[in-house]
């Protein structure tokens, strides 16, 4: 079991309070994505909750009981660092083993399970090896073998996969999520690239500024961003947000409109109207930037290859049920 | 093209690294040929190189004259004491600036490292009366004190320095594998801290071994390193460049000696903090 359950939880660092207050349930066996810009409190919060900082108010309850008093090792949850943390002075065997070893198994057993995790995640022939003389990659697997190896409550990663290269990136993305589901444990990962959101979480926490702006799964984040924050976040590229009579029309402060939901038409009398100022032609996608005046850049994307150019003149027309409405405080409105 | 550039750069960068060494070791290599020279060969002018008459007479006077086993072993005690002592004292004073810094650790630090820009003379005058009164003078506890406070400022930035690269995520990759204080201590922080350790304790050992300020201005016998073993060649009937010479290859040998067999180490001490 790792059901893990936050009740408003804060975390100030002196007078600086960078946690404010944050409510979370995440259910046994999903794997939920904390996600935010750089800064806004993503491990911060993980580190709550594995016990690496003490809280400064609330509850962090797994299966629940409230650990906020109980020391790291025994809330029973192992966490993949950033920068891997691996023992440099241990065996790849050593450095998976250091857990259970820890914990008082027999040595057996220990080499039974270190064989198994190593096997799981293809580092059989690196038993032997010191991480110095591991890739980028391998590294990254030692550091999830030790914490699959404890068969812990909960996996806790912050931002596991940032050092990689974009290509190891998508692979080892896959594996993570294959080997979640695989092995049915719960996960909280920490990361603030949101195409890795996206495709990895069952639930997303969008966090900003220390706060929670919305929780829920990817298309529903998608769908139905909660405010203009997660609006702007989610989905790439941006969303397209127009002010002004516009948006009074509405009924809205601040209208918004994903990019692949313009449609695009050649010189055009209706919808939104401007110049092309670059073109990008991907092949499988085309990305128009459009000078719209008084409306601003406006990002509209076809999928497929458009023969448009800089220059020429477009109108773009919002599909009528994908306009996001946002009021003067930026939440969305609704009905 | 691209890989004749590239050789020719090796062979002119190794060519210059032999130069620049051998002129570093040159002064050493002199002195330990004319540590086999007769007093006038010296002298000489223009100065033989290898082709004069070798001699090891230089090493039996020296032998003779002054009992070298009983300032090496004064050497030795006091080099490795006031190490021991200032290690002692570091690593607690190194390891708490490094792993629970305050708002002041760096003024600690620049603070300390202040009161080796004194030159030491500036002080000789009281220490001196101090060590009077208290009965140090000549004496090897006298020295090892002196020599530990010199180098402690030192040895605490070079530890503080290493303990400062041991990465706090794997004490935290630690604490989250259930690894107790001491354990913790004992198996992920102590291997880490070794080759740190074992390059500060090096260092300073040739240090305080090579000390001459403190050791022959407070010691004349009875607690007399090997620096006042030298010097005493360089006084009253003149100077005597060939057993100068042999007193000083002798003294020098037994931390040359060390410092062969641990060059992987002391080289690693001596660039600290410049590789990362
Ligand atoms: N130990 C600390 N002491 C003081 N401030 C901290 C500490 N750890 C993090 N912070 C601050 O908390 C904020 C959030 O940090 P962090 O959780 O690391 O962000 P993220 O992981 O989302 O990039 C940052 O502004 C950071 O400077
Ligand atoms: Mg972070």
């Amino acid at each position: 079991m790792g059901q893990i359950t936050l009740q408003d939880v804060q975390k100030s660092f002196g007078p600086v309070h960078i946690i404010k207050g944050a409510d979370l349930d995440v259910a046994d066996g999903s794997f939920v994505v904390f996600v935010g810009p750089s800064g806004c409190g993503k491990t911060t919060l993980l580190r709550l909750i594995a016990g690496l900082e003490d809280v400064s108010g609330g509850k962090i309850l797994i299966d629940g009981k409230n650990v906020v008093d109980t020391p790291p090792a025994k809330r029973g949850l192992s966490m993949v660092f950033q920068s891997y943390a691996l023992y440099p002075h241990m065996s790849v065997r050593g450095n998976i083993g250091f857990g259970l070893k820890m914990a008082g198994l027999a040595k057996d057993e220990i080499n039974r399970k270190v064989e198994a995790a190593a096997a799981t995640l293809n580092l059989t022939p690196y038993l032997d090896r010191k991480p110095r003389e591991l890739s980028g990659g391998q590294r990254q697997r030692v550091a999830i073998g030790r914490a699959i190896v404890r068969e812990p409550k909960a996996f806790l990663f912050d931002e596991p996969l940032s050092n990689l290269d974009a290509a190891l990136r998508v692979q080892m993305r896959i594996e993570v999520t294959r080997l979640q589901k695989q092995l049915g444990t719960t996960a909280i990962y920490v990361t603030h690239d949101q195409v890795e959101a996206m495709t990895m979480a069952d639930k997303i926490v969008v966090l900003n500024g220390g706060k929670i702006e919305q929780y829920g799964s990817p298309l529903e984040l998608y769908e139905r961003p909660a405010n203009l924050f997660v609006a702007g976040f989610i989905g790439s590229p941006k969303m397209n947000f127009v002010t002004g009579e516009l948006a009074k029309q509405q009924g809205a402060t601040t209208i918004g409109v994903r990019p692949e939901h313009l449609r695009i038409e050649r010189d055009g009398a209706g919808g939104w109207q401007g110049t092309i100022a670059v073109a990008e032609h991907l092949g499988s996608d085309t990305f128009l930037y459009v000078d719209a005046g008084p409306l601003g850049m406006l990002t509209a994307r076809y999928i497929g290859e458009l023969s448009l150019h800089a220059g020429d003149r477009v109108s773009l027309m919002p599909e009528p049920a994908r306009i996001h409405r946002f009021d003067q405080s930026g939440n969305a409105v609704r009905g | 093209m691209a890989r004749m550039a590239t050789t020719q750069r090796v062979v002119v960068s190794t060519i210059g690294a032999w130069f620049f060494g051998f002129l570093i070791f040159f002064p050493i290599l002199w002195m330990v040929l004319a540590s086999f020279k007769t007093e006038l060969e010296a002298f000489a002018i223009p100065p033989s190189f290898l082709f004069f008459h070798w001699t090891t007479e230089n090493y039996a006077t020296v032998q003779e004259r002054s009992d070298y086993l009983h300032h090496a072993v004064n050497s030795i005690i006091i080099a490795g004491g006031s190490t021991l002592i200032a290690l002692l004292i570091a690593i607690p004073a190194a390891w708490s600036m490094a792993f629970s810094p305050t708002k002041r650790t760096k003024d600690i630090l620049l603070w300390m490292l202040s009161t080796k820009m004194m030159p030491p003379v500036g002080v000789l005058v009281p220490i001196y009366l101090i060590y009077k009164s208290f009965g140090l003078l000549d004496s090897r506890m006298g020295l090892v004190f002196i020599l530990c406070l010199g180098n402690l400022p030192i040895v605490i930035w070079m530890l503080f320095t290493y303990f400062k690269e041991i990465p706090r995520d794997i004490l935290e990759a630690a604490r989250m594998d259930g690894a107790t204080i001491g354990r913790e201590l004992v198996y992920v922080l102590t291997p880490m801290a070794i080759p740190g350790l074992a390059s500060t304790m090096l260092l300073n050992l040739i240090l305080a071994w090579n000390e001459a300020f403190w050791t022959l201005n407070l010691s004349t016998s009875s607690a007399a390193p090997l620096t006042v073993f030298i010097a005493s060649y360089s006084s009253p009937e003149g100077l005597f460049w060939a057993k100068l010479s042999a007193a000083s290859t002798l003294a020098i040998a037994p931390i040359l000696v060390l410092g062969w067999f641990s060059q992987k180490q002391l080289v690693r001490g001596l660039t600290f903090g410049a590789v990362k």
